[in-house]
């Protein structure tokens, strides 16, 4: 049963259209527009007569019972899928069973991220919070609807029905009808203009382990992933991009190329020079053929140290404000104490398993893209650009995508677009084209977590308190010249400076500046963003400072986090559940951390071992999470645990270098990432909660870095500066 | 040229280069498509079959050297610890993204199939070949303890 807790909004206008299909079947769908007075519904048909009750844009309920939520997120491994799905289902009651989800078609009216406005796609750590309203409200209305259906056939008073897993029941007269029985007459209803929705303790699924939609899937090879896409006649192409990044084509021979067996034309692109054959095997035999000469005039061709050098410098000259109180200058000049230290951090490239790959398939008045897309409607703009098409003209089919970690969320597109140019080059004909990279192409590709410098001051007064707090940040900017850079405001990137210029500690003077730099290395936001250093930046430091205060770091940081009770308690919950007080063996060493990220709050305490040759095991991790309402409490544990060892991997090992332009790592031998045997034993703690549910996907990347480096200095009395640190 | 094989359990004749990987030959020439591409120098694992029951990596295994072997792809996963490795996966919901999962179950069987009751660190030494970006490792770990309690009853 339901009762009242939130007020739920009404659409100002109603529509339905009943359409007079053979099977008597309706098809209705809502949109809305999140936000206020602009809020609208609007309807349009959009599944065949006989498909089904489709009462909304999420959701299609066919008479066989079965329930399919459309999923406007990409799942990429985060358990989108599975969120988005209980959330509606929850509100419908329906039968978890019998659920299924469906990836939506790239159209922004309908599937937009309320986090980004009109852009449809998935990022930032928003598919449930965005999602968590609409698709609640999306499941409620349709419940109404069955109900009345129900109601009506049945004679008998709405208030006197109730549904479980998908049945409705009228306990008095002993009738019931599964959904499937009722969705003909549901379908003839008008939409409801408002929805009560449930109170949270009479959730059934929501903070439940409902199981993944996509496990068994994932577990017997069925799952399709774009590389699994095979069209009749599609061939594979492979691009060869230039070794510098600014370097074009000057001139090729592909002569030797087209001679290979299966190869079916050479074409030249934007980007560099296709072989485009009947397989994979002679596309790639094709394109190590190709002679090409370059153009490298206007290319990068600096190496990464040279560019660090730059960025020490430049980190002791005037840079742009982004947070500024008190006058930190002034305070940690009169400090009783200083406290110094600086961070280096590396390029990194994202490395989802499943390497980029794109079917593109384009005639002269439309284009279908198939992909793990991420980021519709961009790509639809930027793919309808590089073919002379509309967007309306370009379709997504989204798959899933063996990961992402940020890479497919893109501005420019890049593997979007280049397959699409391919498909131009090759005679727009119609002609179904896969790109394929390999992975020497996914490492050489650029889009890389960019390179930063930090500088950190701090001054402490006789008793240890922190009275003044300078934070120099020297990086690129992942914004500039893309279409979010409106993002930039002032100068500043706020995703350079997140999770420094916002640092939750009382401290009475904080200077926070950015120095923005430019480089030929194009690059991009990588999992947990401008978290992936600031976070380690601020917490080894504050460590820094708790030692020279002479302080347990994790009492140090508790007194400063009075004003953000929420932070203080996954900081208590984390040191409580590791056992922060009690003794470890010489050797090992305990460290702390704690990150706020996408308005989740994340503390970690990392226990780690550190050899005699000075390497270093970590043993085991300790994770408290707040992130709002628990959807899935598995699916953050498991997001934390992914998480855990995604950031472990980066710093102990992950780092992309440049030799006077070019990448120095080709594949996982040279950009080494964890593997099994260097995962520790994660603990998840998740904080009980009834706030808007926040992000998870990204979160737990942050406090992991600083908790180790922190644990290192506790077993060894070593502190890292450089990243990655394999050894100390 | 063609090359025969049992592909699994199946006599199977592909008309394709002696040279293209296995890996390429399953998923293109044979149409069979849980075996994923990760990396293409047997670095990650994401394309480990079976052959004549061990684990290979398919990435850098050619065609040739398969004729007259039996190959076992995710798809012709059968026997008691393959269908406890993969009940084990979905119980205790392993995957995430998914894509290195087919290879990390091919993994898991093969030490299976010849150690009953591994210990971490055997599991360590058969899995640490295939790469999860997810960092599924803990829950692996936990599936292929569950798989081998499972066999045993």
């Amino acid at each position: 049963m339901t009762t009242k807790s939130q007020a739920i909004s009404r659409s100002t206008r109603r529509e339905f259209l009943k359409s007079a299909g053979t099977v008597g079947a309706v098809a209705l769908t809502i949109g809305f527009e999140w936000g206020g007075a602009t809020r609208r519904a609007f309807a349009a048909p959009v599944t065949p007569a006989g498909a089904g009750f489709a009462p909304n844009a999420f959701l299609r309920i066919g008479s066989d019972n079965s329930v399919t939520v459309i999923a406007k997120h990409l799942e990429m491994g985060q358990g989108a899928y599975t969120g988005i799905a209980t959330v509606l289902a929850e509100e419908l009651d329906a039968d978890w069973a019998r659920v299924r989800v469906e990836s939506a078609p790239a159209d922004a009216a309908r599937y937009a991220n309320l986090a980004f406005g009109k852009i449809q796609g998935t990022g930032g750590s928003s598919a449930m919070a965005n999602s968590w309203m609409q698709l609640r409200e999306a499941g409620g209305k349709a419940r109404v609807m069955l109900l009345t259906a129900a109601a009506k056939q049945w004679k008998v008073p709405l208030g006197e029905l109730t549904v479980e897993q998908g049945t409705v029941y009228h306990a008095a007269s002993k009738r019931q009808a599964k959904f499937g029985a009722l969705v003909a007459a549901a379908a003839t209803l008008p939409v409801p203009e408002a929805v009560i929705l449930k109170d949270p303790k009479d959730f059934k699924l929501i903070g439940h382990r409902a199981p993944r939609v996509d496990a068994s899937a994932k577990s017997d090879g069925t799952a399709q992933f774009t590389l699994d896409v095979m069209l009749p006649g599609m061939l594979v192409a492979l691009l060869k991009r230039p070794p510098l990044f600014g370097a074009t084509v000057k001139s090729y021979d592909g002569a030797a190329a087209g001679a290979v067996p299966g190869v079916v034309k050479v074409v030249e692109v934007p980007r560099g020079v296709a072989v485009v054959a009947k397989s994979f095997w002679a596309a790639k035999q094709g394109r190590d053929a190709l002679q090409i000469e370059w153009d490298d005039s206007k290319a990068e061709k600096r190496s990464s140290a040279a560019i660090m050098d730059e960025y020490r410098r430049l980190a002791d000259q005037p840079a742009l404000p982004a947070r500024k109180e008190g006058d930190a200058a002034k305070a940690i000049q009169s400090a009783a104490q200083k406290v110094s230290a600086s961070y280096e951090f590396p390029y990194l490239a994202h490395a989802p398993m499943e390497p980029l790959d794109a079917v593109v398939k384009l005639s002269a008045n439309s284009c279908e893209i198939w992909a793990g897309d991420q980021f519709q409607t961009i790509d639809q703009a930027n793919a309808a650009r590089t073919a002379g098409l509309d967007p309306q003209q370009v379709s997504i089919h989204t798959l899933y995508a063996g990961g992402s970690f940020g890479r497919r969320a893109n501005p420019g597109s890049d593997y979007i677009v280049e397959a699409v140019s391919i498909a131009k080059a090759f005679g727009a004909d119609g002609t179904p084209i896969k790109l394929q990279w390999t992975r020497e192409d996914d490492i050489h590709g650029g889009l890389y977590r960019p390179m930063y410098f930090h500088k950190l001051e701090a001054g402490l007064s006789a008793e240890g308190q922190i009275t003044g707090w300078r934070h120099v940040i020297v990086g690129q900017s992942i914004v500039a010249d893309t279409p979010f850079s409106g993002l930039i405001k002032d100068g500043i990137d706020g995703t350079s400076v997140e999770g420094a210029a916002n640092i939750a500690y009382a401290i009475p003077n904080i200077a926070v500046d950015l120095a923005t730099t430019k480089t030929g290395v194009p690059v991009l936001w990588w999992r947990v963003v401008g978290s992936s250093h600031t976070a380690f930046a601020v917490e080894a430091f504050m460590d820094e400072a708790a030692h020279a205060a002479g302080q347990d770091p994790f009492t140090f940081r508790r007194k400063l986090l009075d004003q953000h009770p929420r932070m203080k308690a996954v900081l208590e919950l984390a040191a409580d559940k590791a056992g922060w007080s009690t003794p470890l063996p010489p050797g090992k060493g305990r460290g702390i951390a704690v990150a706020e990220a996408f308005k989740s709050f994340v503390a970690q305490v990392a226990e780690v071992s550190v050899g005699k040759d000075g390497q270093i095991k970590v043993d085991r991790v300790v994770c408290a999470v707040d992130c709002g309402t628990p959807i899935n409490p598995d699916i953050i544990a498991a997001q934390m645990e992914g998480g855990i060892g995604f950031g472990l991997g980066a710093v102990l090992y992950g780092a992309i270098t440049l030799k006077d332009g070019r990448i120095e790592q080709d594949n996982f031998n040279g950009y080494r990432v964890l593997r099994m045997n260097e995962m520790p034993k994660v603990e998840v703690h998740i904080v009980p909660s009834t706030e808007p549910p926040t992000g998870v996907g990204e979160p737990g990347v942050a406090p992991l870095g600083p908790a180790v480096a922190n644990a290192i200095f506790a077993a060894t009395g070593k502190r890292i500066h450089v990243l990655p640190f394999t050894r100390v | 040229m063609s090359t025969s094989f049992s592909l699994n359990g199946k006599p199977t004749t592909l008309d394709a280069d002696p040279n293209m990987p296995l890996l390429w030959a399953v998923r293109e020439v044979a149409g069979l498509t849980g075996t994923k591409f990760g990396c293409g120098m047997a670095l990650c694992g994401a394309c480990t079959v079976h052959m004549d029951g061990k684990a290979i990596r398919s990435c850098v295994t050619p065609l040739s050297a398969v004729a007259g072997r039996k190959i076992t792809t995710i798809e012709g996963l059968a026997g008691k610890p393959a269908k406890a490795v993969q009940a084990a996966w979905v119980n205790l919901q392993v995957p995430q993204c998914g894509y290195c999962q087919s290879g990390q179950i091919m993994s898991a069987t093969a030490l299976l199939e010849s150690n009953s009751a591994p210990t971490d660190a055997d599991i360590d030494s058969a899995m640490s070949g295939n790469i999860c970006r997810c960092a599924t490792y803990s829950r692996i770990r936990a599936a292929i303890h569950a798989a081998a309690d499972a066999i045993k009853v």
